[in-house]
This record gives C-alpha cells, sequence and structure tokens, in this order.
C-alpha cells in the first residue's frame, strides 16, 4: 500500500515538476516573441498596403486609418473585413480593401484592391488561390505582371460593360489555358470597385471620425503623462 | 568501430528514420516543394529531436513507466512550440510559407521512437548523439528531396535561400536552363520524388552488402 501511494506521489511530483518547466519555457519563448511577430505583422501589413497603393506614398508615411464594413454581396466575405483608409491632413487619399473573387477555378480568389480617393485602381494583389499551377497563376504578381493591368481603370473607364476578357469582347487580357481566372478576377475586382463606390462616403466619414478621436485620444495621453511643475 | 560511429550511421543511414523506418512522412511529402522549405524544417527537427533525446535522458532515472508516454509528448510539444514562436519572430516570411507543419513537427513519430528507444534508457552522451543523427538522417532526405523536386518541377535550385540566412543569400539562386515539370511540386511528385530516393538507398544498401531492411526484419521474425 505504502508502495503505491509513494509511486503516485512520485508521478505527481514528476507531472507536476515538468509541466512547471515546459510551462516557463513556452511563457518565455512567447515573451520574446511577441513584439516581434506584432512588429512583423505590421511591417507585412504595411508592405501589401504600399504593393497596391499609388508609388507617391511612402511607407513610412502611409499611417493608414482601419475600419471595418460589411458587404457579403460585392465583396464575398460573410464576416466584416478591414478596410485602410489612408488620408493626409483630414482629406482621405486612398482606401486599400480585400475582396473575393467567387468564381476561382478551384476555389475563390482572394484580393487585395488599392484605390485612389475618386475611385481609380492604384493596385491589384491576389493574396490567396488555389488556381492551376503553371496556368492559372500567372495572377501572382510573383508569376507575371498580368495583374497590373488594372491600374488606372475605374468603373467609368472603360465603361461597365467592357469590364470583362477580350475573349467576352471586353477590355482586359485573357489567361491562355485558364479564362476561368482571368473571367472571376476581372468581376471580382469590378464588385470590390462597385463596393467603394458605394459606400466611399460613408467609410471616409468614418474614417475621418475614427482618426480624429485617434488624435484627441493621443494628445489627453500625452497631457496626463506631462509631468507637472508647480 | 566506435560507439559514436555506430549512432551516427544508424540515424544517418541504417536506421533513417524517413527513408528506413518511414517514419515523419507527412510533412516531409508538403514541404519538401524546394531545398530550402525542406531543409528549415529539417533544421527545426533537427534541434527538436536533440533536445528532447537530452532532456528525456537527463531524467531518465526518475521516470514513472505508465505516465512516460505523456511526459515525451508534453516536452516535445514545449519544445517545438517554443520554436514556432521564434520562427515567427525571427524568421517572419519562411514561417508563413512553413506555417502549419512546424507545429505538427510534435506529431513526427520518429522523435517519439528516439524518446522511447533510445533517450529513457541510454546515458546523455549517446541519447544526444543518436538524437542529432536521427535529426541529421531526417534533414537529409528533406534537402534531398526537396532539391530533386526544385529542380525538376521549377527548374531552380536554393530559391528562397535568403528568407533563411539573409539578403546577401539571393544571389546563390541557380536557375537551370529549363522550366521544369509541373507534377513534380504537386503532391504526386513528392511520393515520386520519395519512391526514387527509397529505391536508391535500398539499390546502394544492396550493392555494398551492408545490412538492409530485409534481413534486419527477418532477424525479428526468427526470435
Amino acid at each position: 500500500m505504502a508502495a503505491t501511494e509513494r509511486t503516485a506521489l512520485r508521478t505527481l511530483v514528476l507531472v507536476g515538476v515538468i509541466a512547471v518547466g515546459a510551462a516557463a519555457l513556452v511563457s518565455g519563448s512567447y515573451e520574446f516573441s511577441r513584439d516581434r511577430i506584432e512588429a512583423n505583422r505590421q511591417e507585412r501589413l504595411l508592405q501589401e498596403l504600399q504593393s497596391v497603393l499609388d508609388s507617391a506614398f511612402s511607407k513610412a508615411a502611409l499611417n493608414p486609418t482601419r475600419i471595418q464594413a460589411s458587404d457579403p454581396q460585392r465583396l464575398g466575405y460573410e464576416d466584416p473585413v478591414d478596410v485602410y483608409i489612408v488620408q493626409d491632413e483630414e482629406r482621405p487619399r486612398a482606401a486599400v480593401f480585400p475582396a473575393v473573387a467567387p468564381d476561382g477555378y478551384h476555389a475563390p480568389i482572394h484580393l487585395l484592391i488599392g484605390v485612389s480617393a475618386d475611385g481609380v485602381v492604384t493596385g491589384v494583389r491576389v493574396i490567396e488561390h488555389r488556381e492551376t499551377p503553371g496556368l492559372g497563376d500567372v495572377i501572382e504578381i510573383g508569376k507575371s505582371d498580368w495583374i497590373v493591368q488594372f491600374d488606372g481603370k475605374s468603373l467609368t473607364s472603360p465603361q461597365p460593360p467592357q469590364w470583362a476578357v477580350d475573349d467576352d469582347d471586353g477590355s482586359f487580357d485573357s489567361i491562355t489555358g485558364a479564362t476561368v481566372t482571368a473571367r472571376a478576377v476581372v468581376a471580382g475586382v469590378r464588385s470590390g470597385l462597385e463596393f467603394y463606390e458605394a459606400r466611399r462616403e460613408e467609410l471616409f466619414a468614418r474614417a475621418a471620425d475614427e482618426a480624429t478621436d485617434r488624435a484627441t485620444e493621443n494628445a489627453t495621453d500625452r497631457a496626463a503623462e506631462e509631468p507637472v511643475n508647480e | 568501430m566506435s560507439r559514436v560511429r555506430v549512432l551516427m550511421l544508424g540515424g544517418l543511414w541504417r536506421n533513417n528514420p524517413a527513408l528506413v523506418l518511414l517514419l515523419g512522412l507527412c510533412p516531409l511529402l508538403a514541404v519538401t516543394t524546394t531545398l530550402v522549405n525542406g531543409l528549415t524544417l529539417g533544421l527545426a527537427t533537427l534541434v527538436v529531436v536533440a533536445a528532447t533525446n537530452t532532456i528525456v535522458s537527463m531524467m531518465r532515472h526518475s521516470l514513472v513507466a505508465v505516465v512516460r508516454i505523456p511526459l515525451f509528448v508534453l516536452i516535445i510539444a514545449s519544445i517545438v512550440t517554443c520554436i514556432d514562436l521564434l520562427t515567427h519572430a525571427l524568421l517572419f516570411e519562411l514561417h508563413e510559407i512553413l506555417g502549419l507543419f512546424i507545429p505538427l513537427i510534435i506529431t513526427n513519430c520518429a522523435i517519439l521512437a528516439q524518446a522511447e528507444t533510445v533517450a529513457s534508457r541510454r546515458p546523455v552522451n549517446e541519447s544526444l548523439v543518436s538524437g542529432i543523427a536521427t535529426g541529421l538522417g531526417f534533414c537529409g532526405v528533406l534537402v534531398v528531396l526537396g532539391a530533386i523536386r526544385e529542380v525538376v518541377g521549377q527548374g531552380t535550385l536554393l530559391a528562397g535561400l535568403d528568407l533563411l540566412v539573409g539578403p546577401w543569400a539571393a544571389n546563390l539562386r541557380i536557375d537551370l536552363p529549363f522550366d521544369g515539370m509541373l507534377v513534380a511540386v504537386l503532391p504526386p511528385g513528392a511520393f515520386f520524388g520519395l519512391a526514387v530516393v527509397i529505391a536508391l538507398r535500398n539499390l546502394i544498401a544492396a550493392r555494398t552488402g551492408a545490412p538492409g531492411r530485409r534481413m534486419r526484419t527477418a532477424r525479428v521474425r526468427r526470435s
């Protein structure tokens, strides 16, 4: 009996010591990496935003305002998505938002669209897709510059009927062997622009509010931190 | 032959975890699209197996038989979580590519097998050497398979090395004068590639007369 109890106690102590050691190890490396991972994420976000924006915006000066918007119909996401508005001196200059092209060949194609304040596309990038490697994957910027043809386009130029690939008498290049992919991306960008067109004023107003809030908050913080000399 | 040599030879060749024991094949098949991806996962696995072997071996006298397997898994899982966090912090881009497969090192049976068959019975130095040998054996197969698939599939070699060791390595990328066959990069290519590597290993083992897999199983059956 005593022997069983001793074994049980030994087991408990052993498991306890190892669990504590493991917890210490994991939380230590979490503490070490947390800020770096966050910084990496932020850096990557700015890089992504910059890739679809006018090259006039430098990465350091971007300072985007994030707001949430939901439009399952046009954007293809059930949940609200992050929309980034770039403003300078309280004037909106550009917006970046994700959109889904639902009719990809194998799966929906996820896009990131950058638009100037007046609705002209400054850049589109494919964030995620499962198109056939070697055929449909030319939509990636790393594989070809097909996706660059959207730069400078808007809902008025070309006119809506021309928002199609050239196989369908539209004004965008199609992709040999992957017409479905090209059609899906063109339609996805177009419906993203429609979202922007319909909601632009509201988005800008909310971003301006958000920026004002942030500025006041910072000012209050600074005021609170200032040493009182008496 | 010295003990170290026997252990090294065992992990690298005679009992190679990927080619002979056929353990840990899921990450092996999934990440070996390029040499660098394979190398990174191989190095992570190497660190994990060496560290768990050392820790388990240090506490082998106080182990309690009934809870040993959960404890091994707990130790392996903590180390892998650390490595996952550290690669995410220090090698962000590469971590994005390897994604799920670093946490999946936990489920690599080769590591648990090392803890159970070697580390919990042998002194620390032998366990460490055996762990390093197993890790190197696994890493080697990942690198070879990654290289084969990268050359045949993309016509490049060492693409993405800059993500692992810094921007200067971007120049080491070799572009071969052909586009590559797509199938090598797709999942079936992983199986073809592994089959070729295993066949080559068995061929060499048969030629040199070293005891291969067949003889060992035969001996096990007799006993």
